[in-house]
């Protein structure tokens, strides 16, 4: 078993807000995230796939194939985009780093056919990142 | 939905490696440059990574400011420029980033009541790092 992870980058906007709280209690779970106005991050995006090396390629993945999918289900969908106003996935879901990683999975997983989907890194800042590994 | 969060800190720190019960050739074979008698320093990062459900409410394994607020005064603000081997965790063990690790991942693990902690993961340089789960 082998593992190959690739790189991507997308810019977005988002903001936390629970609609069931109350104002205080957004603003003291929330912090400064709970600004309605959004902020935004540089996300950089690690898809890690697994799979046997084929005995002809010598490849895992395809990597071109893989890259495609990236940027059509995520780069494409996320990058420059308000991710509580622009995406399904958070019309009733906050957009935490949590959120975003188990989307981001969720939309590689239903497409992901050339290997088998290991880890999805998302960094929000250089010193903030959630893995998410498919667990339920 | 089960997920890991790690979040990134640092830290400025003196520290020698040196064992009183070898000789002083001993040390030197042991330890190199590494048991310079006036000692030497390193910014440490330090990864602290979290597991957990993904709370339904918040979207979070954990609130960040709490994980903040506990490292930063139970990690950082106790060994930030500091001389390693002058604390008391350090008084009978080497402070070597290995055994920091175990430390600082016991001082979390013992204390954070949020969320687990799942690792400590530490850069001395930005050539070497050290990983503690708690085996």
């Amino acid at each position: 078993m082998v593992y190959l992870t690739r790189k991507a980058e997308f810019s977005a906007a988002h903001y936390y807000h629970n609609p069931n709280f109350s104002t205080r209690k957004n603003r003291r779970i929330f912090g400064k995230c709970n600004n309605r106005n959004g902020h935004g991050h540089n996300y950089r995006l690690e898809v890690t796939v697994k799979g046997e090396v084929d005995p002809e390629s010598g490849f895992v993945v395809d990597l071109k194939k893989l890259k495609e999918l990236m940027n059509s289900e995520v780069i494409d969908a996320l990058d420059h985009r308000h991710l509580n106003k622009e995406i399904p996935e958070f019309q009733n879901c906050i957009p935490t780093t949590e959120n975003v990683a188990i989307a981001i999975w969720n939309r590689l997983q239903s497409k992901l056919r050339i290997a088998q989907l290991h880890r999805v890194r998302l960094y929000e800042t250089p010193d903030l990142f959630v893995d998410f590994y498919g667990e339920a | 939905m089960r997920a890991h969060l790690t979040r990134r800190y640092w830290f400025s720190a003196s520290h020698r490696l040196h064992c009183s019960t070898m000789s002083p050739k001993r040390n030197v074979q042991t330890y190199g440059k590494c048991n310079n008698i006036h000692g030497h320093g390193h910014d440490y990062f330090i990864e602290v990574t979290v597991v957990g459900p993904v709370n339904s409410e918040t979207g979070m394994i954990c609130n960040l400011a709490d994980l903040d607020t506990f490292v930063n005064g139970t990690v950082i603000e106790r060994f930030d420029h500091e001389n390693l081997n002058m604390l008391p965790e350090f008084s009978e063990v080497v402070p070597t980033t290995e055994n920091l690790c175990v430390e600082i991942f016991n001082i979390l693990n013992g204390g954070f009541h949020h969320a687990a902690i799942e690792k400590v993961r530490i850069e001395e340089t930005s050539q070497n790092s050290f990983e503690y789960t708690g085996e």
